[in-house]
């Protein structure tokens, strides 16, 4: 089997018990996506396929054959930061640091989706064009990821300071 | 989690005979629910069947309503268009389920057959008759906060956890499934059994059933909505949610549909709520009227009494909203 | 034995008490809290661009040559013994290589419970493992170790056990019938009187006399308990998620029947602690069964596990009662309560602390009790026993504000009191009522009208309350810090000491740059291994303060000895210590720029590489000589929504008084860290604690409610950056005072919304229907 991670294809032959998050942290030695519940409930397994945020621990690895996934490690670009990842450490959007990577994966996914117009439940009129990214709007889109440190004024302040800019 | 193996449909008929009939296999979506309850040794399939590649399109019908292809995700329900315009009841009860990252990955099928999120269901070692007929249930004289206080019974109080399911029922949607022996249409509010003495057999779907697609009459009126009532602002089950379509007409309640959420062992639509608003008045003492005609049944235990208080005072609220009157 | 510690410790006191400050250790204050470059300054974490690349290596992240994983089954019933195990499935399943019972787990001794010496760290004293009795439900009865977690969770899943069954107090209720009196509550004695509080609550003009309840809580540290465990020889090295890194390899070391120096416990990043992350059984399970096995063990405990293996704060049961003269200061302070608790840990959650402390009042009594349950053993939790003890005392505050028609910052300007009230000493530096002042000014409490269910807002009904924080300063013994410095300017100060988060890597490089007067980039800190030598626990918000004292220590080492490589060739010849000070990146005289040298100079000419000075910091006799708190005025807006009963908190603004912040930028975050756990105490969280069977319900961060994006508002920190004249670099700690006040912040005005006075937390909506 097949599997795009960060731009390389891997090869890859796992029991089907193996979620995406194992093969990634055990069997790939990627252990910037993290495991805190193994259920879906905290975000800190979050990773991109094919762009959009899942929860790699409740994602079955063969399921995801032939698809592209991008976890923490792939953000940066030669050895440069993504822009989140900076904001974070001046926005002190962290603490122990151990949530971060799936709150930063799930923050990039959440601006895609904003572009893409999704509203999410804060949004007022459902069916209007534009919706500013206001504070509501990205608090509500990211509490799929929680911190236990309590960084949440930090990371929003991180995500705002970002993509204050974009259209 | 029991060792399985994994295969996946390139279509209906494929899914159907990989799975067979003989109980050992589980159509796998986005395995939000039971990649979790495999790891929670409740379920223990020996095969399973993915049945995300086959219809996730969500297209128009001739007649206004619309078919949704059974592996739609969550998200794709909530982004479309069409039914962030004509369904906003919808769209918003999807979006106040789960979390982004679990509404990319549930498909439609899949929400339909989440199982309950009753915490004794999930402990291995309490009593649920759910798991294991018979057994007795935890839940009455523990905590059932969560609980049901609508269509339960002696052996189980479990409320059904889905958010879209309760807007989907208020919305009269249609399940399209395709078994052994052929294709059937039903209800979606007669797919969810009431518990009576047999909570373990959740649906009427029979042995390798698999549903194909939900197909959705054309809307009452636009203005519908979706209100959910919970202990945290987002991320979490309701205690109370109401999915309603209200068409007022000079003052008057022309026609209503209403469904109930987080109270109910199934997703509870409100017929006797209904039936008690049409041609009356818009106003707040009927809509009451027609609340407390909804929970005349209602029974409260030790820890969730309060949720039949809530729930009136939620249908109102929403009602009232829907209705543009001032409470 | 016990009772004869507490004579001789209160002896001490009194003799430290009476000592002129002149004899104290660190008599002179700590010019460092005086400078304004580094110190205070916004530094950005120096961990940060490893943890936003998801490169900082967590314990389950330890890469390791034949590693096997565990797997664990817990008991399902309270009391009782296992009667029968079956594991033969389990060893016949694919891959598992062991299978851990007590019939076959190596002999062990128990842990040694923390605080019976400085060097344990046991959560509880039980034996682990060594035979069938079972002392709570949860408790791992085996484990399993396996090529894959999978593979181990699935063998795991088949073993099968029967069990005897015993009678358990698994109810609070019938534990409190029996509730004791422990010899002390934490070195403190478990009640105190002055005055005659009832005679005084009986005579007062105005009594307000409340139960105040509060429920069990969980860390739930994001990061879940994890230990990669490898057995060297006779040495064993743990990589460990850890907060007390050297008791936990001493007490391991214990167990095991080695010397401390056989373990090496490691643990550079922790992912999250707040209490939790200390030596559970775990470490020794996994440590146990590498050993049997013959190879290293990666064990990570299931989110249920943690909760299973892992205790929470406790529940409590509080009466506070305040009798008020006309003029609104106090005739009785009435502070009393039990907590549940078991007879084997050292957590007894010290509630009535606050209380000793915050009021003058003329008569005084607190007394708390323990009721013991059948249970997993509780555990310190983010300002144990403060946290909640606040919720009840400053709850009682406002019902007594209410009653005298006060309002309830001017009350507690009325009660501030001059001195300890209970120990009758002086405080180090006490600025509450300033702390109030500005926090009401910024807050807009002016705005606030003490008329209950005053603002609307469409559905939402809005109010304001106001609370006090608390959190006492902590210094404990035995941290040693070793400096070296080298002849590139470069500085390393190392100590066995952790990061979870707090900053301490962060703040203790820019307080040891600004004590070495040396740039940032030229200093670092080393943690977080007890090779390194030895420190103390984080926890009681003690660490900064305990690696400063012992950073002092090292540098009135490492001066002497750079003046005498200096020699009679340098500018500072003959200089003596007491004449120099740090400088431009060396020494210098005191009040004479001129006679200066560097640091790389001074080791060039003597032909060094490198100076190392190592010492250990003096006895924290500041903390019997002063009373030593830090403070807080927590102020919160809250939406209650009138049809609904939904509680939203809309603004929360914390005023501290915590002496000289170290750093702007992570002191602040730490303290909204604190305020945020504070908002899911006061209405989200709770432990599900099923007293028919003394099983937890909710083992899960789905049913465990912690806040999440939604349900935290943009927070406001200020400060008065006020020194504490007796404190290393004049600060107080400011881990766990953050989450002190919030639950009755929350709660005051939840009853200024509402005119609902909720006693029991945690406040969800069925309570404000």
């Amino acid at each position: 089997m097949d599997i795009i991670i960060n731009g390389r294809t891997i090869e890859f032959s796992v029991d089907p018990r193996t979620s995406l998050l194992d093969l990634l942290r055990d069997h790939l030695g990627l252990t910037g996506s993290k495991k805190g519940c193994n259920q879906g409930a905290c975000g800190a397994c979050t990773v991109l396929v094919d762009g959009e945020r899942i929860n790699s621990c409740l994602a079955l690895a063969v399921q995801y054959q032939g698809r592209k996934i991008t976890t923490v490690e792939g953000l940066a670009r030669n050895g440069d930061l993504h822009s989140l990842q900076r904001a974070f450490i001046e926005h002190d959007g962290f603490q122990c640091g151990y949530c971060t990577p799936g709150q930063l994966c799930s923050a990039v996914a959440m601006v895609d989706e904003w572009e893409r117009g999704l509203p999410s439940v804060v949004t007022q009129e459902l069916a209007a064009q534009g919706i500013a990214l206001d504070r509501d709007e990205i608090r509500e889109r990211m509490s799929g990821n929680l911190c236990r440190c309590g960084a949440y004024n930090g990371i929003v302040e991180a995500i705002t300071a970002t993509f204050e800019n974009l259209p | 989690m029991k060792p399985f193996t994994y295969e996946r449909a390139r279509d209906p008929n494929e899914a159907l005979r990989l799975v067979g009939t003989d109980g050992g296999a589980k159509y796998l979506g986005g395995g939000t629910n039971l990649v979790d309850l495999m790891r929670e040794r409740i379920e223990a399939p020996e095969r399973l069947v993915d049945v995300t590649r086959l219809s996730t399109e969500i297209e128009g019908k001739p007649d206004g309503g619309l078919v949704i292809g059974a592996a739609a995700t969550n998200t794709a329900l909530a982004a479309h268009r069409a039914i962030r315009e004509q369904y906003p009841m919808l769209a918003r009860a999807v979006l106040a389920g789960a979390s982004a990252q679990i509404r990319n990955m549930a498909t439609v099928g899949g929400n339909v057959l989440q199982r309950t999120r009753c915490i004794y269901f999930y402990d291995e070692a309490s009593r649920c008759n759910k798991r294991e007929p018979g057994a007795g249930c935890d839940a009455l004289d523990g905590f059932n906060r969560m609980h049901a206080i609508l269509g339960a019974s002696s052996a189980c109080i479990a409320t059904h956890p889905s958010d879209m399911c309760v807007a989907l029922v208020a919305l009269d949607a249609v399940v399209h499934t395709l078994g052994v022996e052929g294709e059937r249409s039903i209800p979606l509010v007669d797919l969810h059994r009431l518990p009576a003495g047999r909570p373990d057999i959740e649906t009427e779907l029979k042995p390798g059933e698999l549903i194909t697609k939900i197909e959705l009459p054309p809307p009452l009126t636009k203005r519908s909505t979706y209100r959910k009532v919970r202990d945290r602002a987002s991320y979490a089950f309701a205690l109370v949610s109401v999915a309603a379509e209200v068409d007022v007409t000079n003052g008057k309640v022309r026609d209503a549909r209403l469904a109930l959420g987080g109270v109910a062992t199934k997703p509870w639509r409100a017929w006797k709520a209904e039936e008690a608003l049409r041609g009356q008045a818009a106003t707040e003492p009927s809509f009451r009227a027609a609340a407390e005609a909804e929970l005349v049944e209602a029974a409260g235990l030790r820890h969730n009494e309060f949720k039949i208080e809530l729930a009136k005072r939620t249908l109102v609220a929403v009602l009232c909203e829907l209705a543009g009157v001032a409470t | 034995m016990s009772a004869l510690k507490d004579t001789a410790k209160s002896a001490m006191q009194t003799a430290v008490r009476l000592t002129p400050d002149k004899w104290l250790p660190g008599a002179t204050s700590d010019p460092l809290m005086h400078k304004h470059g580094l110190l205070g300054a916004p530094v950005s974490r120096v961990d940060g661009a490893l943890k936003v690349q998801g490169k900082a290596r967590f314990a389950a992240e330890v890469a390791m040559e034949g590693l096997a994983y565990a797997g664990l089954v817990h008991s399902t019933i309270a009391r009782g013994r296992i009667a029968a195990i079956d594991t033969g499935a389990a060893e016949a399943a694919p891959g598992v290589g062991l299978v851990m019972t007590y019939k076959n787990a190596p002999r062990m001794k128990a842990p040694a419970l923390f605080g019976t010496s400085p060097s344990a760290a046991g959560a509880s004293s039980l034996p682990i493992m060594q035979d069938a009795s079972i002392h709570w439900n949860g408790q791992t009865v085996a484990v399993v170790l396996a090529e894959t977690q999978e593979q181990a969770d699935y063998a795991a899943s088949l073993i099968e056990i029967r069990y005897e069954v015993e009678p358990a107090v698994t109810s609070f209720e019938m534990a409190k019938g029996r509730a004791r009196r422990p010899e002390s509550i934490l070195g403190e004695p478990a009640e105190l009187e002055i005055g005659d509080a009832k005679a005084g609550l009986a005579g007062a003009a105005t009594v307000v006399d409340h139960i105040y309840r509060t429920p069990r809580y969980n860390h739930n540290a994001i990061e879940l308990h994890a230990a990669t465990i490898v057995w060297e020889g006779d040495q064993l090295i743990i990589h460990d998620a850890s907060q007390l890194v050297n008791a936990t390899a001493s007490t391991v070391a214990g167990v095991f029947g080695l010397k401390d120096h056989q373990v090496r416990v490691i643990s550079p990043y922790v992912g999250g602690g707040f209490g939790g992350k200390c030596l559970w059984d775990h470490q020794i399970l996994g440590a146990a069964a590498a050993k049997l096995a013959g190879r290293p063990v990666r064990i990570v405990l299931s989110r249920e596990s943690v909760f299973r293996l892992v205790g929470g704060r406790t529940t409590t049961e509080q009466r506070v009662a305040l009798g008020a003269n006309a003029d609104g200061t106090l005739a009785a302070l009435i502070h009393t309560g039990v907590a549940a608790m078991t007879t084997h840990n050292a957590c007894p959650e010290q509630f009535t602390f606050p209380a000793r402390h915050l009021y003058a009042a003329q008569n005084i009594h607190v007394a708390q009790e323990v009721a013991d349950l059948d249970m997993l053993a509780n555990t310190f939790m983010r300002a144990p026993g403060e946290s909640v003890g606040t919720f009840a005392l400053e709850s009682a505050m406002d019902e007594l504000a209410e009653a005298l028609k006060i309002d309830p910052i001017e009350l507690r300007r009325r009660i501030e009191p001059e001195k300890d009230p209970t120990s009758g000493t002086r405080f180090s530096s006490r600025n509450i009522v300033e702390a109030y002042a500005r926090g009401a000014e910024h807050f807009g409490w002016s705005r606030r009208n003490p008329v209950p269910r005053s603002q609307r807002d469409g559905e939402w009904l809005i109010g304001m309350g106001c609370a006090t924080a608390t959190y006492p300063y902590y210094r404990f013994p035995g941290a040693t810090a070793r400096i070296t410095l080298n002849a590139d300017g470069q500085a390393i100060v190392a100590m066995a000491s952790h990061e979870m988060g707090m900053g301490t890597a962060t703040t203790q490089a820019q307080a040891a740059a600004e004590r070495l007067a040396l740039p940032l980039e030229n200093v670092s800190f080393e943690y977080g291994d007890t090779a390194l030598p030895p420190g103390t626990v984080a926890g009681g918000s003690s660490q900064t303060a305990s690696i400063g004292a012992a950073v002092i220590a090292a540098f009135e080492e490492l001066v002497p000895a750079l003046l005498q490589l200096a020699g009679n060739d340098s500018p500072l010849a003959g200089l003596k210590a007491s004449e120099v000070e740090a400088r431009d990146g060396g020494l210098g005289k005191i009040d004479d720029p001129q006679s200066h040298e560097s640091y790389a100079s001074i080791l060039s000419r003597a032909g060094r590489k490198e100076v190392v000075a190592e010492a250990k910091a003096p006895m924290p006799l500041e903390m019997q000589k002063y009373s030593m708190h830090s403070y807080a005025a927590q102020f919160c807006e809250v939406r209650v929504n009138a049809v609904t009963g939904e509680a939203r908190v809309s603004r929360f603004l914390g005023s501290f008084d915590c002496g000289r912040i170290l750093n702007s930028k992570t002191a602040a975050s730490q303290f909204k860290g604190g305020i945020i756990m504070g908002l899911g105490l006061a209405l989200t969280e709770e432990t599900l604690f099923d007293e028919r069977s003394g099983r937890i319900m909710n083992p899960s961060l789905a049913e465990y409610h912690v806040p999440v994006h939604l349900d935290v508002p943009a927070i406001d920190i200020i400060w008065t950056d006020i020194p504490d004249p007796h404190s290393p670099m004049g600060a107080r700690g400011i881990g766990e005072i953050g989450i002190t006040g919030v639950g009755a912040a929350v709660a005051n005005a939840i009853y200024n919304a509402t005119g609902k006075r909720i006693r029991e937390l945690p406040i969800t909506l069925d309570k404000l229907l």
